[in-house]
């Protein structure tokens, strides 16, 4: 039976990634869950676009600030060493490649790494981009968290995105509940397959080409 | 003698015509100047263009104004939220423009235009369905799409304290856009919890400078505070 990483596995899986030291910015939605995963012997600064550095735990109940929130909207606190900024900073920070390791949520990633992320091009559907392109573009790695699958039952990695692009060839690593996938200038390269699949299967439920990582 | 202390909330809005450009600060509700965009509600401007990072939370501030049917268009980088029902309806109606800006092109432009640049090359929204019908450059092997500044009649935002000379400080993330929004509209005007003494603020603090503000407005805590739980109107 193929063990599925869930979305708290996932996102322990992913800050196991993240080096000590590291700028890191993670994107609304699922890549939230990273931050809870961050042990404390590793002095990680976490970014949000809205113009802090240096986010901690999330606050006590009854200890909120709506002054002090994230990209998600949700209170946060500071560690001690962070700092507040205004927007056009906060993007210079992105846009301009200084946060090492940025963390999004898609709807599509292609085997060149072009990511789909901000619009589904539904009739009824509001387009909201926020803050997902710059951080595409700008981060200096991008780590693309997701299930493998729609709740339809179709593979998210595809060779080209049917959805409009967020960022053209910016997605540096995919994590999956099945797989941790790297995106190179030639196709796909497999590090990590969940217990009981196999990279011939992973590729046939896939439907895109995959490799092996060479060790590293 | 330099005193941009105006006394009332209605005097901080006069002047705001129909068919302006209002930049309004705030990133959901931290930092909206609720207070002033319910003036403005009053002050009865309409076919107005909005400039925020959103479209509205909930009734309040800018939904508010946007219920009141004020606004033609607004320019924001993320309208869709849970609690942007009101924005979200009158685009589905279509009886509101929309302008969707990638976040850091929005504060780019903003500063931008506060910093007297005529227009600038950015890598964000290359190749996406928001470079439609823009200019575009490869430099030194990486690509990029031209965006323009954005002038503003009037900017409304929210601070933390000011002095009568206009010198800002903000509160945490509140801060966000107010800063750059500052610097881009003919007239910004602020509203403040604190107004102190002119030499109080610490001058390695301050973060908005007096020069790029015309009008500052007290809203003390307690009001806001009975604005904010819906006892004024």
């Amino acid at each position: 039976m193929i063990r599925k990483r869930d979305r708290n596995q996932l996102a322990a899986r992913i800050a196991q990634d993240i080096p000590d030291g590291s700028y890191v910015n993670l994107g609304i939605g699922m890549p939230k869950l990273v931050g809870n995963y961050i042990s404390a012997e590793r002095e990680i600064c976490v970014h949000s676009e809205n113009g802090v550095l240096g986010i901690g735990p999330a606050p006590l109940p009854g200890q909120e600030d709506f002054d002090l929130i994230n990209a998600s909207k949700d209170p946060v606190t500071l560690v001690p060493g962070g700092c507040f900024f205004h927007h056009a900073d906060s993007f210079a920070m992105m846009r301009g490649g200084h946060i090492d390791i940025g963390v999004l949520g898609a709807f599509q990633v292609s085997v060149h790494g072009d990511l789909a992320n901000w619009h589904t091009n539904a009739p009824d559907a509001v387009p909201a981009v926020g803050g997902a392109m710059d951080l595409a573009l700008g981060a200096k790695k991008v780590y693309v968290m997701m299930d493998h699958f729609t709740k339809g039952g179709v593979c998210k990695i595809v060779h080209d995105c049917s959805y409009p692009i967020t960022g053209l060839r910016c997605v540096s690593r995919i994590y999956t509940d099945l797989a941790v996938i790297d995106v190179a200038v030639d196709g796909l390269y497999v590090r990590e397959i969940v217990e009981n699949l196999s990279l011939e299967e992973l590729q046939r439920i896939s439907g895109v080409p995959m490799r092996l990582a060479r060790e590293t | 003698m330099i005193n941009k202390i105006v006394d009332t909330i209605e005097s901080a809005v006069a002047g705001i015509e129909d068919g302006g450009v209002i930049m309004i600060s705030g990133f959901g509700s931290a930092g909206q100047p609720t207070e002033l965009i319910d003036a403005l509600i009053v002050q009865g401007a309409r076919d107005l263009t909005i400039v925020n990072n959103n479209a509205g939370n909930g009734e309040a501030g800018i939904a508010a104004l946007l219920k009141a049917r004020r606004v033609r268009k607004m320019i924001c980088s993320f309208p869709r939220q849970s609690d942007s029902y009101v924005f979200d309806a009158l685009y589905r109606a279509g009886e509101i423009e929309l302008e969707v800006v990638p976040q850091g092109n929005l504060a780019e432009r903003i500063r931008a235009a506060g910093a007297g640049i005529g227009a600038f090359y950015t890598p964000t929204g290359y190749g996406t369905l928001l470079a439609a019908g823009k200019e575009t450059r490869r430099i030194d092997g990486r690509d990029y799409m031209l965006d323009y500044p954005i002038h503003a009649d009037f900017a409304l935002i929210k601070a933390e304290a000011a002095d009568r000379w206009g010198n800002l400080i903000y509160r945490k993330t509140a801060r966000n856009f107010g800063p750059i929004m500052a610097t881009a509209a003919k007239c910004c005007v602020a509203q403040v919890k604190r107004v102190v003494k002119l030499g109080d603020l610490d001058p390695e603090s301050i973060v908005t400078p007096g020069l790029f503000v015309q009008r500052v407005v007290q809203i003390a805590p307690a009001v806001e505070a009975a604005i904010g739980a819906g006892s004024l109107v």
